[in-house]
């Protein structure tokens, strides 16, 4: 009994073992192509399998998808592992596909204004040193940076020159023009970004470092620094002959393109309700015609009584009745 | 692409009421869907909720048209009326004017209408009315405005006017008697 009963574990044991095997090895015609630093595991087979299935092909798809990540992961398995933290983990080897670009080529910038000036000119940058010898120090320092070899603003003794204010400060003085200096080259540099994006500087105030601007920036800038007072430019008094400036009133707000189409067409109804009220029902050339009209009728009444009347006392009788005069043309005549 | 403020559609009902009066409410007001109007590029189109919801995913300055154009303000911002509209003030149109097929091709041509080209008439059509063209076939040619058109003013205007519009059936030179004047293109 418990021999068979060992047999049948042994069996059983060495069948469970076969079919471990069996779920972890994947039989392919071609052997798959593997980018372990990407992931990527490329089967070149022909997809036999997949033409045979019919319109839903859905269990040959999960079959496949299943036995290509089974071989992924193998390959995986066989990387060399390290632990990191209680967990194992595999080295992954540097990718070999080559992915495209995620995104464009960048334009190219425009040229700034040295570079323009220099390619004009034709100069083309000097190759030189990043450390000059600097005797004051005895040392060899850089050319340009922190502690560089010729600072003027460290130097611990200048002579005052011979025409300056013997009571200015020369020290002040050649840090004041360090900070200009520095202020400037910022101002060049956002200058070429702003080119280089067609973006606007808001500009110091709207005056120009050196004073020369056309007559529509200092136009601009005088108006910008009227409006910038606390009652926002509403009691600056203007010159004599200043013109009021064009174009500073509210920016007109239009309904949004979705608004509620209800509301609309309400306001659409009521409108025309309004403006048929307005019109007068009576048409007013109609009745004055027709009141012209029986006038003249009333008229031509009374005068052919009064002819008559004359006809029976006097002469012989006139060709009364018809006359142009009378036909009804009336709105034409009384225009 | 914006709504029509307040004035402009005033100013643009007022154009399109001189055509189809009072039945302008009948384009606000569909039984049939949501229609508006909307101003791109200084033209007036009228376009369902649909398809304005669709065009508002196109840029401004890639949107050519949309709908059907109504009309187009002027840089004085006066309304001028499309022929695009025609199709939409035709059946609504309170008074029309038919024009003999000899005439016709002269007026599409641009020409005005003289009283010899006059087929029929809607009755009670007053000076200075805005009318809709339609050829002896019933096809909407296009919209004008009815210059020195007397009616016979005589008493019971209403009975001789439909007197004269049989008549004209039988012969357009009776006609010729009581219209005068011509009909002008607006």
């Amino acid at each position: 009994m418990e021999g068979q009963s060992v047999e049948e574990l042994l069996a059983k044991a060495e069948r469970d073992e076969a079919e471990r095997l069996q779920r972890i090895t994947v039989h392919k015609e071609l052997e798959l192509e593997f980018d372990l630093g990407n992931l990527l595991a490329l089967d070149r087979n022909p997809p036999t399998g997949l033409r045979r299935a019919g319109p839903t092909p859905e269990a040959e798809l999960q079959a496949l998808a299943r036995d290509n990540t089974q071989l992924l992961i193998n390959q995986l398995w066989q990387l060399p592992t390290e632990r990191v933290e209680e967990a194992l983990v595999a080295r992954l080897p540097e990718p070999t596909t080559r992915l495209p670009r995620e995104k464009p080529v960048p334009r190219p910038r425009p040229l700034t204004r040295w570079q323009q000036f220099a390619r004009l000119k034709g100069i083309r940058p000097k190759k030189k040193t990043n450390l000059v010898w600097d005797e004051v120090s005895g040392q060899w320092r850089r050319r340009w940076g922190y502690q560089r070899a010729r600072d003027d603003t460290k130097e611990w003794l200048i002579e005052v020159p011979g025409g300056a204010d013997p009571l200015e400060d020369q020290f002040a003085k050649r840090i004041q023009a360090k900070k200009e200096r520095v202020a400037k080259n910022e101002l060049n540099r956002l200058r070429n970004l702003a080119r280089a994006h067609k973006m606007q500087l808001p500009s110091a105030a709207g005056m120009h470092p050196t004073g020369h601007q056309s007559k529509e920036e200092l136009g601009r800038a005088m108006q910008v620094a009227k409006v910038s007072t606390a009652s926002v430019g509403r009691f600056q008094e203007r010159l004599p002959k200043e013109k009021a400036p064009r174009g500073s009133g509210k920016k007109r707000k239009f309904q949004p393109l979705f608004g509620d189409f209800a509301a609309e067409k309400k306001s659409q109804l009521e409108l025309l309700r309004v403006m048929n009220s307005k019109k007068p029902q009576l048409d007013v050339t109609r009745a004055t015609n027709k009141q012209m009209r029986e006038e003249d009728q009333e008229e031509a009444a009374k005068k052919r009584k009064m002819s008559q009347k004359g006809k029976m006392n006097s002469a012989p009788p006139r060709s009364g009745g018809k006359r142009k005069g009378e036909h009804h043309q009336g709105g034409k005549r009384r225009k | 692409m914006r709504p029509l403020t307040e004035e402009e559609t005033r100013v643009m009902f007022e154009k399109i009421a001189k055509y189809i009066g009072e039945n302008l409410q009948l384009l606000v007001d569909r039984p049939d869907g949501t229609y508006c109007f909307r101003l791109h590029n200084d033209r007036v189109y009228y376009v369902s909720e649909k398809i304005l919801k669709l065009a508002a995913n196109i840029s401004g300055d890639k949107l050519v048209s949309l709908g059907t154009c109504f009309g187009k303000f002027t840089k004085t911002h006066k309304f001028r009326l499309h022929i695009t509209a025609l199709d939409y003030l035709a059946p609504y149109a309170k008074y029309k004017v038919w024009i003999k097929p000899g005439a016709e091709q002269s007026f599409l041509y641009g020409n005005h209408v003289l009283k010899s080209g006059l087929g029929r008439i809607t009755e009670s059509t007053c000076q200075y009315q805005g009318v809709v063209v339609y050829s002896m076939a019933d096809v909407p040619l296009g919209t004008h405005i009815l210059l020195r058109y007397k009616r016979p003013e005589t008493g019971d205007s209403f009975a001789n006017s439909s007197q004269v519009q049989l008549k004209k059936k039988k012969s357009a030179y009776t006609l010729e008697n009581i219209l005068q004047g011509k009909i002008w293109p607006s």
